[in-house]
C-alpha cells in the first residue's frame, strides 16, 4: 500500500446550487474507481472539509462514469449572491478534494 | 440527424462564440443561455426604470451580426434572452430584421413564466411557494421579492417551433429544455417518451455550459488542450432514437474527450439517478459513453422516468447589503502584516459600534481558496498577500461606513500596504435566491409567433 494524493488517480469538477457545493470526483483510469469507492467516504470528505463545510456531506456513486458525486451542504456562506467568499460558488473545491491522501495498492501504481 | 449547438454558456460569455458557431460549420439549431439565477432581478430593475428594457441586449447584437447565416443557411435560434420582457426583446429583434431587409422571418416568444404579477393571487389560492430547503412560506419575505419566474421546459418551445418560429425567445426556461425542444419538434417525440426525453435533457446538459465541455476549464491534462484561444463550442448530433454524438466544429481549438465530457456531466449534479427537469427525470447512471473518433464522443443507453407534477420557481428577494475591500501587503512579513491589518480594522469597526451579520476575512495568496487546514501555512516569507475583508448587514449605513475604513489602513496601519483598484469599495444590495415549487396546473405557458 502507498499513500497517494487523489490528484494522481482522479480528476474533479465542482459547482453549486444555493448553499450546497457539489464535487464530481472521476477516476483517471478504471482500475482506480474501486479505490475511490472504498476510500473516499462521505465521512472522510466531511472531515477533510471541516473548515469549509458546516452541514452534512452526501455521496452518490456513478459507476458508468467511474465517478462519485459529493454534495457539501452549508458550505458556501449562504451561496452565490449572499457569500462574502472570493470563491462564492465553490469552483475551487474540486481541487481542495484532490488534496486528500488515500491508500492505493502498490500493484495499481 | 440534427445538429444542435450551444453558443453561450451564461450571460457574460464570449460574444464571438455564437458568431463562430454559425460561421465555422453546418448547424440546424443554435441555442444560447443568457440567464443566471441573479440575472432576472437585474432585468426586473431595468424594466422598472424603462418598460422597454428587461431583456438581454447582447442577444439582439448577436442576431444583427449573425443574420446572414441564420437566415441564409436556415439556422434556427433559441435563447432565453427574453428575461422579464420577452416581447420587448422580440420587437428589438424584429427591428433588426426589418432594417436588414429580411422580411417574413418568424420570431416566436414563449412566455407565462413570469409570476411577478400573480404572486399575491397564488398565495391567496393557497400556493405558499415555500422555500425548498428551509420550508418557510414566501409570505415572510413577500414585500422584498424582486422577481419570480417558473422554469419552463421544452414543450412550449417545441410548440413555437411547430408554428414555424425561426428565432425563438423565452423568458425563464431551463437550459436543457431549450436544447431538447428541437428534438421533440423535429423527431415528433411524445412528451411521455421518458427515455428519449431524458436523452435530450442529457444532450442539453452536455452543451449548456459552453466551452466547459470542449476543453475550457478542463482539469485533466489542461496544459495539453490545444489552442484554447480559438476554442470550439459544443455541438450535439442527435439521432431520432435519442442517441447522440458530442463534438465541435472541425478546425477549432479545444478538445473533446470522454474524460472531459465526464467533467461536464458531473457539474452542478445532485442525485445522479434523479436529475429533475420540467420535462422528465433523467438518470445519469444509465449513460453509456464511447470514444467515437477525433473530438467525438458517443452517448447512448440513456433512460428516464416521468416528470413530476411541479415546476421549479426561481424567486429573488432583497436581503440586506454587502461590501468587500482589499489591500496588498508586500515582503517582508506580508502575511503577518495583513493579519495585523485585519485585527486593527476589526477593532475600529467595533469602536464605531457597527453591527454586521458577518465579517469575513481572506488572505489571497495564503490559503484563501482551500483554507489553511488543507493548503497549509504559507512556506517562508512569501512575496505578497492580499487582505480581503467583506461585511454583510441588513443595515446599509453600517456597510457604507465599513467602505470608508479600508483606504486609511494604507497610512495608519502596518507598512508596505498598497490599495487595489480605484476608490472605496462599492456597497451592493444583496439579492438572495428563494427556490420553490408550484403545481404545473397553476402555470400556463403561452406561445406566439410574429413575422418581420
Amino acid at each position: 500500500m502507498a499513500l497517494v494524493q487523489l490528484i494522481h488517480i482522479a480528476h474533479a469538477r465542482s459547482g453549486d446550487k444555493g448553499d450546497t457545493s457539489n464535487i464530481g470526483l472521476i477516476a483517471r483510469e478504471s482500475k482506480f474507481y474501486p479505490i475511490l469507492v472504498r476510500e473516499v467516504t462521505a465521512e472522510r470528505v466531511k472531515a477533510h472539509f471541516e473548515e469549509l463545510c458546516h452541514g452534512t456531506v452526501e455521496r452518490y456513486e456513478i459507476p458508468n462514469l467511474e465517478a462519485l458525486n459529493f454534495l457539501l451542504n452549508e458550505s458556501l456562506d449562504g451561496g452565490g449572491t449572499m457569500s462574502l467568499r472570493s470563491d462564492p460558488q465553490g469552483k475551487t473545491y474540486s481541487t481542495a478534494l484532490l488534496r486528500m491522501e488515500v491508500q492505493v495498492p502498490d500493484d495499481l501504481l | 440527424m440534427i445538429r444542435i449547438a450551444n453558443g453561450q454558456g451564461f450571460w457574460g460569455d464570449s460574444l464571438e462564440a455564437p458568431i463562430e458557431q454559425l460561421r465555422r460549420g453546418p448547424l440546424d439549431y443554435l441555442t444560447l443561455d443568457y440567464l443566471a439565477e441573479i440575472t432576472m432581478s437585474i432585468l426586473q430593475k431595468q424594466k422598472l426604470r424603462d418598460p422597454a428594457m428587461g431583456y438581454a441586449h447582447d442577444f439582439v447584437q448577436m442576431i444583427a451580426r449573425g443574420l446572414d447565416v441564420i437566415v441564409g443557411n436556415n439556422v434556427k435560434v433559441i435563447a432565453n434572452a427574453g428575461g422579464v420582457n420577452p416581447e420587448g426583446c422580440r420587437q428589438a429583434v424584429l427591428n433588426v430584421l426589418r432594417k436588414a431587409g429580411k422580411h417574413g422571418v418568424k420570431v416566436g416568444v414563449v412566455a407565462g413564466d413570469n409570476l411577478m404579477d400573480s404572486l399575491d393571487s397564488l398565495i391567496e389560492r393557497g400556493i405558499e411557494l415555500r422555500h425548498m430547503e428551509t420550508g418557510e412560506e414566501l409570505a415572510t419575505v413577500r414585500s422584498r421579492v424582486m422577481s419570480a419566474n417558473v422554469y419552463l421546459g421544452a414543450e412550449p418551445v417545441a410548440r413555437a417551433l411547430g408554428m414555424g418560429s425561426h428565432i425563438t425567445i423565452t423568458g425563464r426556461c431551463t437550459d436543457t429544455g431549450i436544447a431538447l425542444a428541437p428534438m421533440v419538434h423535429e423527431f415528433d417525440w411524445k412528451m411521455d417518451d421518458w427515455d428519449r426525453l431524458a436523452a435530450g435533457i442529457i444532450a442539453g446538459h452536455s452543451i449548456e455550459c459552453g466551452a466547459q465541455s470542449t476543453g475550457g476549464n478542463s482539469f485533466i491534462h489542461w496544459p495539453d488542450v490545444p489552442d484554447l484561444a480559438d476554442v470550439g463550442y459544443p455541438i450535439v448530433e442527435v439521432e431520432t432514437d435519442g442517441s447522440f454524438v458530442f463534438t465541435k466544429h472541425e478546425g477549432t481549438g479545444g478538445r473533446v474527450t470522454v474524460a472531459g465530457v465526464k467533467e461536464q456531466l458531473v457539474y452542478e449534479m445532485g442525485n445522479p439517478r434523479e436529475y429533475i427537469t420540467p420535462d422528465c427525470i433523467a438518470d445519469f447512471t444509465t449513460i453509456h459513453l464511447a470514444d467515437a473518433g477525433d473530438n467525438r464522443v458517443r452517448f447512448s443507453g440513456i433512460q428516464g422516468r416521468p416528470a413530476t407534477p411541479f415546476y421549479k420557481v426561481s424567486i429573488s428577494y432583497s436581503n440586506g447589503y454587502k461590501a468587500i475591500g482589499s489591500m496588498l501587503y508586500a515582503w517582508p512579513n506580508a502575511f503577518e502584516k495583513a493579519q495585523a491589518a485585519d485585527r486593527i480594522l476589526r477593532q475600529r469597526l467595533d469602536r464605531l459600534g457597527l453591527q454586521f451579520d458577518k465579517i469575513h476575512t481572506e488572505y489571497l495568496g495564503a490559503g484563501a481558496a482551500h483554507g489553511l487546514k488543507l493548503a497549509g501555512k504559507p512556506l517562508g516569507d512569501i512575496p505578497e498577500v492580499v487582505l480581503r475583508v467583506g461585511v454583510r448587514s441588513q443595515n446599509k449605513h453600517a456597510v457604507e461606513r465599513f467602505t470608508k475604513e479600508i483606504a486609511p489602513l494604507a497610512l495608519n496601519g502596518p507598512p508596505t500596504a498598497s490599495g487595489l483598484g480605484a476608490g472605496r469599495p462599492k456597497v451592493e444590495e444583496i439579492v438572495a435566491y428563494w427556490p420553490a415549487l408550484i403545481p404545473k396546473t397553476a402555470v400556463e405557458a403561452t406561445v406566439s409567433v410574429e413575422a418581420s
